[in-house]
């Protein structure tokens, strides 16, 4: 019986999240299964190049799913794990998942060259993605969350500023929980210490329900995918949003008065990572592209197709110069001031999802 | 009283010169008439005469494209339906299956605003008037086509109309229940004393039920008068062969003699027939003899009373027992034209065999000649 | 004999269980099992990872929770909204239909109502979207026809997920009225008109009661469908769009809450099960009947 739901829901999932979010769909049948490599990611985050240099290398076919955080830990819990053989989540989505759901396999760490990662970024995803002793995930990309703004028709310096009455109409944000942090954070909050304290947590969460509530005349509406946001300020409709870095820095080489900034509160870091499902058939083949992807050549790849740097070591020196100065304007104080999220513990997302609920349905 | 008198003296329907064409057919071709108050008016024609047509321009649903139509001395032209002091039995009833007996015949007095308890009243006298006593809380489905027919009329004759129209409403009843339904009609006709217009292509049922008829063909009146009239003196060949049995003949006058004419069938036989119209010698005619004008004998000396008739010799080709109205068909010996002969009710004839010599004759004072109409289909 | 005639109905019965079985099945395996499935998620609660105990937990959260409370009968109202507004709008398009177009041209209008399904319903949506939002092709030109000063957001309204729905749900009010109004004889209509009715009064008295079958039919489809509809609300809505489905859909998926969910879900059913039983006493009709005219 559950597996007739778990089917119905993947099936409902994929209708409802539309087609447009798959290129590649679940393998062909007959398919050896060691010669293709099904992988459930983000846009943006596997270039067309790669996946053909890859094939090229080892034979291996890599069929990309596109998704979000919560489509891949649903996908992957309505099958137990199945149905792809390496998954992207975010480090610090990990553990709760892994305790509520187990679909996901420990790294072993004999078959991955650590010697190519970050150790800064390493040190993040053991921290928060080691469970019961074993680590769950390696980190892939990084990147932020801050503040997109139109400079020639506003100047804001911290998320507060996205409430401005000046602003009323020509703001946005996701009704997601980047946002509650953020806000979180902008009222001299830190809501990661609180992490451990449901009780606080939730009146924390409280406060920054009201302080939303309270901004959102001001949104013009809540993005659900960055295309409707880049589409909001292309048409000039929204002046100020939070965003993610990389899409601000694309829509800046559009329109240098796009700037991306650090808010004074701090931007979210975010880190996505490598993780293989529980039920994956092809694990060799995701050590293969899990070794692949931080060779420096590759990983200056893909950082130019994501826009965001990734864990590569030595990829830097081959990064886009561009990308490099972009980051630095937007951060003159480095990698100072921003915000790495810890692993959820249970139970936190439960309270967050109820105060979403609420400023949606505030009027 | 004299405004009453005059109001008497006015027909309750009067029609001038109405018209009306679908694309280029005209459907209705200039009729015009009058019904008196209190009478039985039957426009009688076969299917596409334009009687239907005719009928729903006087209820309102079709407008005229030229001449009047009165009701009660008002013209009607510009009157809704809803508005005209007329009131319409479908062909097939169209009683409210939404509705019970009761609320049928009740519907008109609701539209017109009628008090709740009066309009129940109203309703059931009606019912009762047309021997419905007690059936108002019935589904019009549990009702017999007889019964049907009876509140289809009250539900119109409770709004007290100055005219009834009736759209062949005894087309889908079976032969039994239509022949008691004629009379059931007439009796309420005369007990309501309303004007009823009538129509049918049902010839039985004009004659039976009008006090006049309109002969209705290619969309204008051949005909206007009472069904005696018609029957007896129909003054076109179409009434004569529409209105009631008929032999026809056609073929050429021969010779005229002062009112009566002799035709030369174009099967070759010779007969003599009343001159209706001019009718020059060589023109071609049509002439009718109806079945019982004609007489039969086993010899030809048995119609030897019948002086001055010529005596025609035939074989019998069939007989037609129909009781009261029992016929024989006769082949006149040497034209082998085939003849249709009433028999007498005495039963006299009824042992006649098939193929049996017979004589018969008929008096031309009772058969008619018309000049053959220019030929159409 | 009589054996000859048992085994005859038993072949019969064969035959009809054999042509059902495909519909039975498909029916079990894809309605009835996941309904059961959902029913034992609905009444039980997460204690601790991975262990669960039945509870009615998830229906004292919704009860509890006055959010959503406010979503479902926002849903409920907005719909019933849609459906009232889609009968107004659908009724004389069916009228013209079954009763004034002549031949071709009833067959056109038919094709015109169906037009909007021939592409999707994320592709038309987004179209309305496209149309609506305040840069767009309408609040361009109320600029410029003088109606506003400046171009107005028509999009995240009420009323913008009200056009949207009934767009959306015409069809299926015109096709069940068509079929209703097509069976109408049409001199009971001139009877009503020759005893006096005026146009209200035939709408009232005669084709109303007449059609009432169909009526009740495309409101019961178009309502469910409504009630059931995520992308339209959801898109057109956007901030403000609180619709219940969603409500649903988040719980699944953002935040794997699938008890919760799955307790939405049973609410929901109940409320078109309730909705569609207070119709049916409301206009007087029997659900066979009803079924009948779909």
């Amino acid at each position: 019986m559950k597996l007739v739901l778990s089917v119905l829901l993947s099936a409902g999932m994929l209708l409802a999240t539309g087609c447009s979010s798959h290129h590649g769909d679940q393998g062909a049948p007959g398919t050896d299964e060691s010669k293709t490599l099904r992988i459930i990611t983000w846009s943006d985050y596997i270039p067309q190049e790669i996946v053909d240099q890859f094939r090229q290398e080892t034979g291996i076919q890599v069929e990309v799913s596109l998704s979000n955080n919560e489509e891949i830990i649903s996908k992957l819990r309505a099958t137990g794990g199945a149905g792809f053989d390496l998954a992207q989540p975010s480090q610090d989505r990990i553990i709760s998942a892994q305790r509520e759901f187990r679909i996901y396999r420990p790294i072993d760490l004999t078959k991955v060259k650590l010697d190519e990662f970050r150790a800064d970024l390493l040190e993040i995803v053991k921290k928060n993605a080691t469970y019961e002793g074993q680590l769950y995930a390696l980190p892939y990309v990084w990147g932020t969350e801050g503040l997109l703004v139109n400079s020639k028709r506003a100047s804001i310096s911290d998320y507060l500023d996205l409430c401005r009455p000046d602003l009323k109409g020509k703001t946005s944000v996701r009704l997601r929980r980047p946002t509650l942090m953020a806000f979180a954070l902008a009222i001299g909050k830190d809501p990661f210490a609180l992490y451990g304290d449901p009780r606080a947590y939730s009146a924390l969460m409280d406060e920054v329900g009201r302080t939303l509530i309270a901004c959102k005349p001001n949104f013009r509406f809540f993005y659900d995918n960055k295309d409707q946001l880049i589409n909001g300020v292309r048409s000039g409709e929204i002046v100020a949003s939070m965003m993610w870095d990389s899409v601000s820095w694309k829509l800046n080489r559009e329109n240098p008065d796009l700037k991306y900034i650090n808010p004074k509160s701090g931007a979210i870091a975010w880190l996505d990572t490598m993780a293989l499902p529980a039920r994956g058939r092809n694990e060799a083949g995701a050590y293969k592209w899990i070794n692949f992807t931080m060779r420096p050549d590759v990983a200056a790849k893909i950082a130019r197709s994501i826009g965001n740097f990734t864990a590569s070591k030595d990829a830097d020196a081959l990064m886009d110069p561009e990308l490099k100065a972009q980051f630095a304007a937007s951060f003159p104080d480095g990698m100072k001031n921003l915000k790495w999220y810890p692993a959820i513990p249970p139970g936190l997302e439960e309270i967050e999802g109820r105060v979403l609920d609420r400023i949606k349905a505030a009027n | 009283m004299a405004a009453n008198s005059t109001a008497a003296a006015r027909p309750d329907l009067e029609a001038h010169a109405v018209i009306k064409r679908f694309g280029h057919q005209v459907a209705v071709d200039a009729v015009s008439f009058s019904v008196a108050r209190g009478s039985f008016f039957s426009i009688l024609g076969p299917s596409g005469c334009g009687k239907t047509t005719l009928l729903r321009m006087i209820a309102g649903f079709i407008a005229p494209d030229g001449g009047d139509i009165r009701i009660g001395g008002r013209s009607m032209a510009g009157v809704a339906p809803n508005r005209r002091p007329v009131n319409m039995v479908f062909q097939h009833l169209a009683l409210f299956p939404m509705m019970n007996v009761a609320e049928n015949v009740a519907f008109g007095l609701a539209r017109r605003a009628v008090p709740r308890a009066e309009r129940t009243r109203k309703a059931e006298a009606m019912l009762e008037r047309v021997g419905l006593a007690g059936a108002g809380l019935k589904r019009v489905d549990e009702l017999s086509g007889g019964q049907r027919q009876r509140v289809a009329i009250a539900r119109s004759l409770v709004l007290e109309p100055t005219l009834l129209l009736l759209d062949e409403p005894l087309g889908a009843l079976d032969l039994k229940l239509r022949e008691h339904m004629k009379i059931e009609l007439k009796q309420l006709q005369s007990a309501f004393g309303t004007t009823f217009v009538y129509i049918t292509h049902d010839q039985s049922e004009a004659l039976v039920l009008s006090d006049h008829v309109g002969v209705m063909n290619r969309g204008h009146f051949e005909q206007l008068g009472t069904p005696q009239e018609l029957y007896y003196a129909p003054a076109t060949p179409f009434v004569a062969a529409f209105v009631g049995a008929n032999n026809r003949m056609t073929g050429k006058a021969s010779a005229v003699h002062g009112e009566l004419v002799d035709v030369t069938t174009d099967a070759g036989w010779r007969i003599r027939a009343r001159r209706i119209g001019t009718i020059g010698v060589g023109a071609a005619v049509e002439a009718f003899v109806r079945p019982e004008a004609a007489t039969i004998g086993r010899t030809s000396a048995e119609l030897a009373p019948l002086a001055g008739q010529v005596v025609h010799a035939g074989d019998v080709e069939s007989l037609l027992f129909d009781g009261a109205n029992s016929a024989v068909l006769v082949r006149e010996a040497a034209s082998r034209f085939e003849f249709r002969i009433a028999l007498p009710q005495t039963g006299r004839y009824a042992d006649l065999k098939v193929g049996e010599r017979i004589a018969f004759s008929f008096d031309p004072e009772r058969a008619a000649c018309f000049a053959a109409p220019p030929a159409h289909a | 004999m009589l054996e000859a005639t048992a085994t005859a109905a038993w072949h019969r019965r064969l035959m009809l269980g054999l042509l059902l079985a495909p519909a039975l099945l498909w029916l079990f395996a894809l309605i009835v099992l996941p309904h059961l499935d959902l029913a034992l998620l609905s009444f039980r609660e997460p204690v601790a990872p991975r262990k669960y105990v039945p509870s009615l937990a998830q229906y004292r959260t919704f009860f509890a929770e006055p959010l959503y409370w406010h979503v479902f009968m926002r849903t409920a109202i907005l719909s019933a909204l849609a459906t009232a507004l889609t009968l107004l709008i659908a009724f004389p398009v069916a009228w013209t239909i079954a009763k004034l177009a002549r031949g071709r041209m009833g067959a056109l209008l038919f094709v015109v109502c169906l037009i909007p399904f021939w592409v999707s319903e994320t592709v038309r949506t987004l179209g309305w979207m496209i149309l609506l939002r305040e840069s767009g092709v309408l609040p361009a030109l109320l600029v410029r026809l003088g109606l506003t000063n400046g171009p107005v957001e028509l999009l995240y309204h009420d009323a913008t997920i009200l056009v949207g729905l009934v767009y959306t749900s015409l069809l299926f009010m015109v096709v069940p009225l068509v079929g209703s109004l097509e069976s109408l004889d049409n001199s009971l209509i001139e009877a009503a008109y020759d005893l006096g009715s005026g146009g209200f009064a035939i709408l009232r008295k005669i084709v109303i009661p007449h059609a009432a079958p169909g009526i009740t039919a495309g409101c019961i489809v178009v309502f469910m469908l409504t009630l059931g509809n995520y992308l339209t609300p959801t898109l057109l809505g956007g901030k403000n769009s609180l619709w219940f489905t969603e409500q649903i859909y988040t719980q699944f998926i953002t935040r794997f809450n699938w008890e919760q969910g799955a307790a939405f879900g049973f609410l929901l059913l109940a409320l078109s099960t309730a909705m569609v039983w207070f119709g049916l006493k409301l206009s007087g009709q029997r659900f066979s009947d009803v079924m009948r005219r779909t």
